[in-house]
């Protein structure tokens, strides 16, 4: 059975006050006998730890990372959306709401999307206070731009460079309370299990990366904002640390995991050089508003110089498809549109095994209109990285682009608290599923972290340990702790004694190849089958011969690689068994069999629901529950970008 | 430099390199080891090089050389390499991560070494503590600003150039290179950066003389060396920060003990409140 | 890192006494101090080889400048006091510093690479060394006097034109003062336009215009004071 989602009544828009209002608090002076572990240090967990450590609660947050400060929403570049209204083009917290339900393709709960229109405007508010240096007009306001899939100019940004901004201000915040001694700060910890006592999450077991000491921490209760699992298709614009272990151990420990098969493909990334590369750089799509995005109409083409062809010889396929959007249509169309022109033989670049994997994005007409000094303010940076990579100077040749994994919408099944089905593990930010549906929107994961973080957590976590009270914190010794700990070291050693051949990041390319082909942009029930069957494969070949050097004591690469591509094996199978069920094409999900002539047919009347899955154990089928969405405001329609 | 093959070519070039690579346990002496690889795509980035040796040394049942890095694309600041004795490589104005092969000759032999500082000591290989700035961070780098106080955000203008400056400094990744590369061990440019962002802001203002001189007592405590105006950590800065940080940080830091030095003590306080 | 120097000794000597202060002070303060210390040592400098390229205008002019420098009484102390105190703040700063900047790097990466840094720049410590050594050198020479009994006789008499010559008179004194002002000239180069630096009075927009200033005051300087020694040498 789903647990409720707890969606408070009254009218939309004033839900979350009137919960707000209903939450319970804890007395200052009991605070800081409460002890609350946040696992993560992006903007959700920095955020949520700056803002409990703040309020006088006892913090610990960990990170695997050697600083919070490197948390992958560091490389966010476009920016963060917020109902301000300031350019005055008619935007507002209602607009932002159903731009984001309807970018999220009806997949996405109403009253969590509209709080986090309306918390929009109070996180830009927060950053400003704290010093983050958004991008300004001349009279000293702040300066906003447009972003994919919306109309209006409503993003706040800080060069290319937004995400690293907010996140140096929500880390300049924790680092305030961790010289404070309200939060303890403990880098280089990798969770590897949640410890759950009587039901409830009351602590995590963790490897120090430095030391290599497995140990177990209690706790009154837990926060998970350990990002995303992109990395599970091994190539994509995630860092390489980032990895599905902490959600993917606690859906281990009976933790729903919602809406796994919602990934999201971004249409602006430097196309693969080649088979060792180790990650896609993501272009930020802001370029998309000045770029203009064509592929050769004739095939033939594909070979030469773009400068040598005429107008008449290319096709500005978004433009043609999408004539009210074009170049800016959301994410996954745009992806999408990128394949289809690649899958018709008119892709450009060099050819990896056999195809050209690239379309073009021109900025040759912003620049004779503009001038490249301006197009240099605005994207310098890019440009540099651009070239840098590919050794090709963008400001004199269209850029190649290709669609690669940069977000993934599903994450741990959260109630409206954004407590998961477990009593006291709480998750914020990309790990959980709740508010980008089907798709994400440009510019809404930084606001979701932030909203997540500095306000939702600590109102919901006070509200939780309010109810459990003061005598809820396990010492630590007892038997939950000592099994979590027994596990996770037998595990540990498990890997170290395969003793293989096979490097983990072999295995990890595997996976992400079965993936990327079956369960990417385009899937379809025989991808899918076939997708389970060989992930299942690989994995028992990984557990035969993998190969991890070292005793695990002090620093072990290839064990902590190995650790998560294990659990990116068993999740990868749960991905694509969520896609296969969802038998119809939503967002990010797009099943070849449920099309429009290329357009994503959505079945609301069988899918307008949260798929939501239960770990039964390890080869035994889990089940799935759904969450049914309830549209009180919203009026289900064709998305269309037309 | 290698000529880049032209996007259409079929074959990736390659280059033959002898690397000597720093190997180091906790608590022991350090050495160089050295591997042949013999045919490194210029295309790959440098870490996708590392990657390359790791793979072997693991295929071989060997254990890895343990390095740092993360995103791969020039943001977080983890990765750390002195490469042929600069930190992040012989190219100016970028991370070792996005330092790609086809900088380097065919047949070099290319030397690398962790970042080299007091105040970064060695945890294994080339993998270094940084955990000094996240010290002088805490001392001082930040607006005390409680969450959900924030006034309306139009309410503070800040005049663009302050903005952009302010920008400038902040595009910090706090990565170390310029420690690593300063004579001295010096986190001048690093503290600069950030004592600059925030005091340029008028948000900042009200803390920036505290904020100086606690920031300055925390890099003195971590271990760093002083600044003696070489210029070498702007000249290996992978994102172009500049002395004029370090200048602004000396102003504000004289300004607030000279401020203070003759401040007025004011009435004496009796206890409670 | 490991192997003894002469540097090495003399800056870990006064680090070696575990009851100063100089730990006590921020590593900004010492930079001021040997900002503001260096400045007063500069402008001494200038003030001091204007009053000796007196020597070319004769010897009454010169031995009238004396007489009246010497005429100035508590002025003088008071000039000569704050030198001195400016001279020991500047070498004990420096020391204290050098000292703890080679135990900040831990002895560098075993392959050394230098981008920008001058030559200047990364010999401030040595030049400085041989400085001081100069200094006390000179203060012998013509201050005490104690070098030379004909140069003693000369300045004892008010006679300083002619204890110049005098004592200018021996080749290697000249080449050892010709020498330290090549070496003065040098560490004015970097230093004075990083005394700007350090006080926070410096940006990219002056720094390549106050690295030019600094270089032409050294050579200044050093043409200055060399004029004397080798106009003595060539007309003896």
């Amino acid at each position: 059975m789903i647990p409720d989602a707890k969606i408070p009544a009254g009218p939309l828009a004033q839900k979350w006050q009137s919960h707000k209002a209903r939450l319970r608090l804890v007395n200052p002076a009991n605070r800081r006998k409460y002890h609350v572990i946040v696992v993560g240090s992006g903007l959700a967990g920095s955020a949520a730890a700056a803002s409990l450590g703040e309020l006088g609660y006892e913090v610990s947050c960990f990170c695997y990372q050697d600083s919070p400060r490197r948390a992958h929403s560091i490389a966010a570049q476009g920016g963060i959306n917020a109902a301000k209204n300031y350019p005055n083009d008619g935007d507002s917290v209602r607009r932002l709401f159903l731009d984001t339900i309807k970018g999220g393709d009806y997949r996405a709960r109403e009253a969590n999307v509209h709080r986090l229109a309306e918390l929009s405007v109070s996180i830009i508010d927060q950053c400003v206070a704290q010093g983050v240096p958004f991008a300004r007009e001349y009279g000293g306001q702040l300066a906003n731009r447009s972003f994919g899939g919306a109309q209006v100019s409503r993003t706040f940004y800080a060069r290319g460079q937004t995400g690293q901004q907010l996140l140096l201000g929500a880390y300049s915040a924790l680092s305030r309370q961790v010289g404070a001694g309200s939060v303890r700060m403990y880098p280089r910890h990798e969770m590897l299990d949640l410890v759950l006592v009587g039901g409830h999450a009351k602590g995590i077991v963790t490897r120090n990366l430095v030391t290599g000491e497995v140990r177990s921490w209690a706790a009154d209760c837990v926060v998970l904002c350990t990002g995303g699992y992109g990395n599970v298709f091994y190539l994509s614009t995630n860092a390489q640390g980032c990895n599905v272990t902490a959600t993917h151990r606690a859906h281990r420990r009976g933790a729903l995991f919602a809406n796994p098969c919602y990934t999201q493909i971004h249409p602006t990334c430097i196309p693969a050089h080649g088979d060792d590369q180790s990650k896609l750089t993501l272009m930020s799509e802001s370029l998309r508003n000045d770029g203009r995005v064509w592929v050769p109409k004739d095939a033939a083409d594909c070979g030469k110089d773009p400068a040598s062809l005429p107008e008449s010889a290319r096709d500005y396929f978004l433009e043609r498809k999408y004539p009210s959007y074009g170049n800016l249509a959301p994410r996954d169309i745009a992806s999408r549109a990128a394949k289809e022109a690649c899958d018709d033989g008119r892709g450009v670049g060099p050819s990896v095994d056999g195809r050209r994997l690239g379309v073009y994005l021109d900025f040759s007409a912003s620049i004779a209109r503009l001038g490249e000094p301006v197009i240099r303010e605005r994207y310098g940076n890019l440009f540099d990285m651009y070239e840098n990579i590919t050794g090709e100077n963008a400001y004199r040749r269209p850029m190649r682009i290709y669609p690669a994994v940069h977000y993934t919408m599903g994450g741990l099944w959260v109630d409206y608290n954004l407590q998961s089905n477990i009593p006291g593990l709480f998750v914020g930010g990309e790990a959980n599923f709740s508010d980008h549906g089907a798709n994400r929107l440009g510019a809404s994961a930084l606001m979701q972290g932030l909203a997540d973080g500095y306000f939702v957590l600590p109102a919901t976590v006070a509200d939780y340990l309010a109810g459990v009270g003061l005598s809820g914190r396990p010492s630590g010794e007892g038997p939950e702790f000592r099994q979590a700990l027994a596990e996770t070291n037998d595990r540990v050693a498990r890997l170290l004694a395969v003793g293989g051949k096979e490097t983990p990041r072999s295995y990890h390319k595997r996976l992400g190849k079965i993936v990327w082909e079956q369960c990417g942009m385009a899937r379809s029930k025989e991808g899918l089958t076939k997708a389970i069957a060989d992930i299942r494969a690989l994995r028992e070949d990984f557990w035969r011969n993998v190969s991890v050097p070292g005793t695990g004591a002090g620093v072990t690469p290839a064990l902590e690689h190995a650790g998560r591509v294990a659990d990116f094996l068993e999740f990868g199978e749960l991905m694509c068994r969520d896609a296969l069920v969802r038998e119809e094409s939503c967002g990010g999900h797009f099943r070849v069999e449920h099309q429009d002539a290329g357009e994503a047919r959505r079945d609301d009347a069988a899918f307008a629901h949260v798929a939501a899955w239960e770990w039964k154990g390890e080869g035994a089928e889990p089940v799935r529950h759904a969450e049914p969405l309830a549209y009180e405001e919203v009026q289900f329609s064709t998305r269309s970008y037309k | 430099m290698v000529k880049e093959n032209s996007p259409a070519a079929d074959h990736p070039a390659t280059l033959r390199l002898r690397l000597r690579v720093w190997r180091q346990r906790p608590g022991q002496p350090g050495a160089f080891e050295e591997h042949e690889l013999p045919a490194v795509p210029t295309s790959a980035s440098f870490l996708e090089m590392m990657d390359l040796l790791n793979e072997r040394l693991i295929r071989e049942g060997k254990e890895p050389v343990a390095f740092d890095h993360d995103c791969r694309e020039g943001i977080c600041g983890m990765c750390s390499m002195t490469i042929n004795g600069m930190p992040h490589g012989p190219l100016p104005g970028v991370t070792t991560c996005q330092l790609h092969m086809r900088n380097f000759r065919d047949g070099e032999t290319i030397t690398v070494e962790p970042w080299r500082a007091r105040a970064f000591p060695v945890l294994r290989d080339l993998m270094v503590d940084r955990s000094g700035f996240d010290k002088v961070v805490q001392a001082g780098g930040f607006i005390s600003v409680r969450t959900g106080s924030a006034p309306e955000a139009n309410s503070i203008p800040v005049p663009k150039p302050v903005a952009d400056e302010a920008m400038d400094a902040a595009e910090c990744i706090g990565c170390g290179a310029c420690v690593a590369s300063c004579k001295n061990g010096s986190a001048m440019l690093f503290v600069g950066a950030k004592v600059t962002h925030l005091n340029l802001l008028p948000q900042g203002k009200p803390e920036a003389g505290r904020r100086a001189v606690a920031m300055v007592r925390a890099m003195d405590e971590a271990g760093f060396g002083n600044c003696t105006n070489y210029g070498e950590c702007q000249a290996h800065c992978p994102k172009g920060i500049t002395l004029d940080v370090i200048a602004r940080l000396n102003r504000d830091y004289l300004a607030e003990r000279v401020r203070a030095f003759f401040a007025s003590t004011g009435k004496p306080r009796r206890g409670g409140d | 890192m490991g192997k003894p120097t002469l540097l090495g000794f003399l800056v870990s000597f006064p680090m070696s006494c575990s009851s100063c202060q100089c730990r006590g002070l921020s590593s900004l303060a010492k930079k001021a101090i040997m900002a503001v210390t260096g400045l007063v040592l500069v402008g001494f400098v200038a003030g001091h080889m204007s009053g000796n390229l007196l020597y070319f205008k004769g010897p009454e002019a010169l031995d009238a400048y004396a007489k009246w420098l010497h005429g100035l009484g508590p002025a003088l102390w008071i000039a000569r006091a704050v030198l001195l105190v400016s001279v020991v703040a500047h070498v004990w700063t420096g020391i204290a510093l050098a000292a703890e900047n080679r135990a900040a790097r831990a002895g560098g990466p075993a392959v050394e690479a230098t981008r920008r840094a001058s030559v200047a720049s990364r010999t401030m410590p040595y030049t400085g060394i041989v400085l001081l050594g100069f200094l006390v050198f000179h203060l012998l020479h013509y201050t005490f006097r104690t070098v030379g009994a004909d140069v003693a006789a000369a300045g004892d008499a008010g006679r300083v034109h002619e204890m110049i010559r005098l004592g200018f008179a021996s080749p290697g004194v000249s080449v050892f003062y010709i020498v330290s002002m090549a070496l003065l000239c040098l560490h004015l180069s970097h230093g004075v336009s990083s005394m700007f630096q350090t006080l926070g009075l410096r940006n990219e927009r002056w720094r390549g215009r106050l690295d030019l200033a600094a270089a032409a005051y050294g050579w200044l300087i050093f043409l200055g004071f060399a004029a004397i020694p080798v106009h003595v040498l060539a007309t003896k």
